[in-house]
């Protein structure tokens, strides 16, 4: 890239200004009229709301998205960015949420495949090449190791090191830290510092509000498509930054009300589990969870949290060990069963859409997918689950045209809010959740949290599988740590701190620690 | 001995344009497109061949018209999948009637002139034997006296192997047949490599239907050379495990079985012990490459490799502002 000149004659001091961006899906505007500039050296943090449009305007930077009006100018000049590569061209480089990585390749693979290098063939070169940009930034990656035998924080390091290696001067990242530790965010954070000083101007996305004030120099902040104000960080606090994001002031405390804790519900006893690749990926588990509890499962991602709900909600086979429902062995039972047996257990899976609801089918049809088949008719009873999806829709505030309308129709915080309220419904004595707020914004967040409360209160166990290391210490009575499929240790919520946690899901205990430093 | 070596010696010759057919559908479904028209590509690849085998007596004109034509058929298939997002599957099965239909309504019209290729092409299809290499016992008589598009389908698919393993633009036709919208977000031009490859690969697809026109006609011309074959080769593919390597061990096999069905009283007046083959009814000997491939199906999805198996995004059309 050439770089302009100024009339003083000094390179100009922003990297990348966007002027008056609109982009409409439909007849929905995403982005409407934003104005935001990132200079040199300077990490910006874009805050707002799912469906705020954050991704959206990333996503014509990189060239994934054309904006339907605006201007984009890069040092200075107006440049018009049609496709990905040219957004590679003019330096910028963009970390998606999901990464874009080819699983069978190698690391160092990955890299070149976009490189506009000469040679027709491969050769071992290759691997070093790419293994001195990694050193200059103190990235750590294997270039010789298959992408899917990497983990997350690798994978993450790779499509940094690859954006690098094009070149990439203004960085953008998609909700970076979502899947990472506390320990891995850290190291994310230094390699972020350490481009800034090298004059790097770095965009990050994310709605952790501890995050912002802890890596960014200023913040965008964007409500409804609209940027709404821009802050320098050093000025600013997580209340200003709440209530700019949502737009009136909202409480960040999430209550855990003090709840007697009654009989023993559900009694995992030594389970170990395969998964669909016949690896182990629940060893040796035990653990019990209680009547008024909140017990929250917290472990780097896949460390065998989805196999452990599925298989106490009936939905994966057991290798060993047992589940006991009220001192009552309920392996091999199959959901209908569970159901049948009088065991009030609900299940708010992962995957929403693709586990927990019919997309295509309205509320109402929704609500009888666990009960259908009750009752003598031969016809199913669409009355009684009319009744109670509005009942839901009132209750939970569950933004919808009718309850006539495709549960895909609906956002994301109102999808779950449907599931969230059938299961609820049922009055469990069990609730499992896997993830209930991910992706969610803040309001429909603590929704969901007063939600699990209450059933808490009302004394069901909740088992929670969480990602958030803070909302957990406050949500939870307990919190179970699991690291590679095992438990690295069960401790109280108020007894514990987020960095404890955090070594726990890599496996360091802190005895262990103290071992390994004398 | 004689019989064995002459039965192999049929088995690469008859396994040839199966290796062509399989290297162009490998090269399509690497970049991502799950082209099922390979039997029509190959009828329409055979009428070319022939009619300009036929009319200049050159058989480089003959091998061009049938890659042009193939590559033709290639590129209304990206065409219609990567520009209009057509579904693949509806696509390639439409190509292979319309190419099988387009071949036939011109063959038929053909065949009323009564078409024999020149006597010096004729020769020239005949068969080359290589110097010196041929004179080695036995694997000289199999694999280097053969004829002169034998030995063009073997350097095709080696060529083909290397390109996808070894090269710069191979890299990115594996990584757009894998994960397009990586591919894409590193520059690289998803629709241009479909397109790309999806022509090269019918080219080489037409290429073996030349081979069945030219070859198993003896000169003259027939409507049905391909009948079939165009078929075992997309069924070859995941036997070879998309790699061009594997087809050539692949298309020697397959081309054993299609010889075997034929010349199975031969075999059983060689070696008498071997009598009850003759007594099964050759439906079954037609069968068996099919069984082959269902089997090697079975086999590698117990396996659970992650190489050897089709790219994760063939047969799925690459729209980059999906979400």
């Amino acid at each position: 890239m050439t770089e302009t000149v100024n009339a003083k004659g000094s390179v100009p001091d922003v990297a990348i200004e966007l002027k008056g961006i609109t982009k409409k899906f439909g007849t929905v505007v995403a982005n409407n009229n934003i104005d935001l500039s990132v200079r040199r050296g300077e990490i910006l943090a874009l805050l707002g709301e799912n469906g705020s449009g954050k991704t959206t305007l990333m996503n014509m930077l990189s060239g994934i998205y054309r904006p339907d009006s605006g201007s984009v100018f890069i040092d200075g000049k107006r440049v018009v960015i049609n496709s990905p590569e040219d957004a590679k061209k003019l330096g910028i480089g963009m970390i998606h949420q999901h990464f874009k990585l080819v699983e069978v390749l190698t690391a160092a693979d990955n890299i070149v495949m976009g490189a506009e290098e000469r040679g027709v063939f491969l050769t071992r070169k290759r691997f070093e090449k790419t293994r001195e940009i990694c050193k200059k930034y103190g990235l750590n990656v294997d270039m010789e190791k298959y992408v899917y035998n990497m983990s997350v924080s690798e994978k993450q390091s790779l499509e940094i090191a690859k954006v690098l290696y094009y070149g990439a001067k203004i960085l953008i990242l998609d909700e970076p830290t979502a899947v990472l530790t506390p320990q891995e965010t850290k190291h994310l954070f230094e390699i972020l510092r350490s481009m800034r000083d090298q004059g790097c101007a770095i965009i990050i996305i994310t709605h952790k509000l501890n995050e912002v004030l802890e890596i960014s120099d200023r913040v965008t902040i964007l409500r409804k498509g609209e940027s709404v104000a821009t802050v320098e960080t050093r000025n600013t606090n997580a209340n200003e930054l709440t209530e700019l994001m949502v737009g009136r002031k909202v409480s960040l405390a999430i209550e855990r009300p003090k709840v007697k804790v009654g009989a023993n519900l559900l009694h995992v006893h030594h389970l170990t589990i395969e998964n669909s690749d016949g690896i182990e990926v629940i060893k040796n588990v035990s653990f019990d969870l209680n009547e008024g509890e909140i017990l929250g499962v917290a472990g780097i991602a896949g460390s065998g949290q989805k196999e452990l709900c599925e298989a106490i909600a009936g939905l994966h086979p057991i290798k060993k060990g047992a589940i006991l429902y009220k001192d009552e062995n309920i392996e091999r039972r199959t959901p209908r069963e569970l159901i049948n047996l009088g065991i009030s257990m609900s299940f708010i899976p992962e995957d929403r859409l693709g586990m927990g609801l019919a997309a295509s089918l309205d509320i109402t049809d929704n609500m009888m997918l666990k009960n259908y088949a009750r009752g003598k008719s031969p016809f199913v009873d669409r009355k009684t689950a009319g009744e109670t999806a509005k009942r839901i829709v009132k209750s939970l505030d569950i933004v919808t045209p009718s309850i006539n309308t495709p549960v895909r129709r609906l956002s994301g915080g109102n999808v779950q809010k449907v599931l969230l309220g059938r299961e609820i419904d049922a009055s469990p004595k069990v609730l499992i959740t896997a993830y209930p707020v991910r992706g969610l914004d803040i309001n429909s967040s603590y929704t969901i949290y007063n939600l699990l409360n209450t059933q808490k209160q009302n004394g069901a166990g909740v088992l929670f599988i969480g990602e958030d290391l803070d909302v957990m210490l406050e949500l939870c009575d307990r919190i179970m740590v699991l690291c590679h499929g095992r438990v690295s240790g069960i401790v109280k919520a108020s007894e514990v701190t987020k960095e404890q946690l955090g070594l726990m899901m890599t496996r360091l205990s802190e005895s262990e620690v103290e071992k390994n430093a004398g | 001995m004689n019989t064995i070596i002459n039965f192999l010696f049929a088995a690469v010759k008859n396994g040839a344009p199966l290796l062509l057919g399989t290297t162009g559908e490998i090269i399509t479904e690497k970049s991502g497109s799950l082209n099922l028209g390979v039997e029509g590509i190959m009828a329409l690849g055979a009428f070319a061949g022939y009619y300009a085998g036929y009319k200049t007596g050159s058989l480089i004109m003959a091998i061009l018209a049938a890659f042009l034509v193939g590559a033709l058929a290639g590129l209304i298939f990206a065409f219609l999948t990567v520009t209009l997002q057509a579904n693949q599957n509806v696509t390639g099965l439409t190509l292979t009637i319309f190419g099988s239909g387009v071949a036939l309504f011109f063959g038929e019209i053909l065949i009323k002139q009564r078409p024999k290729l020149s006597a010096a092409l004729n020769a020239l299809l005949s068969g080359t034997e290589i110097p010196l290499l041929s004179k080695i016992p036995v694997i000289g008589r199999i694999l280097f006296s053969q004829n002169i598009l034998v030995y063009l389908a073997i350097i095709i698919a080696v060529l083909a192997g290397i390109y996808l393993k070894y090269t710069r633009l191979g890299l990115k036709v594996r990584a757009v047949g894998e994960n397009p919208a990586a591919a894409d977000a590193s520059g690289i031009k998803v629709a241009l490599t479909r397109y790309v490859n999806a022509m090269l690969g019918g080219g080489i697809c037409g290429i073996g239907g030349a081979y069945l026109a030219l070859i198993n006609g003896r000169g003259d011309w027939d409507n049905n050379s391909v009948s079939g074959q165009g078929w075992i080769s997309v069924a070859l593919v995941i036997f070879a495990r998309w790699s061009p390597f594997g087809a050539l061990l692949g298309s020697l096999v397959f081309g054993a079985f299609y010889v075997f069905q034929i010349r199975v009283n031969d075999i059983v007046a060689t070696f008498p012990f071997l009598g009850f083959l003759s007594k099964i009814p050759n439906a079954f000997y037609s069968m068996l490459p099919f069984v082959i491939t269902a089997l090697v199906l079975v086999i590698s999805s117990v396996q659970k490799k992650k190489v050897g198996v089709q790219p994760s995004s063939c047969g799925i059309n690459y729209y980059r502002e999906d979400r």
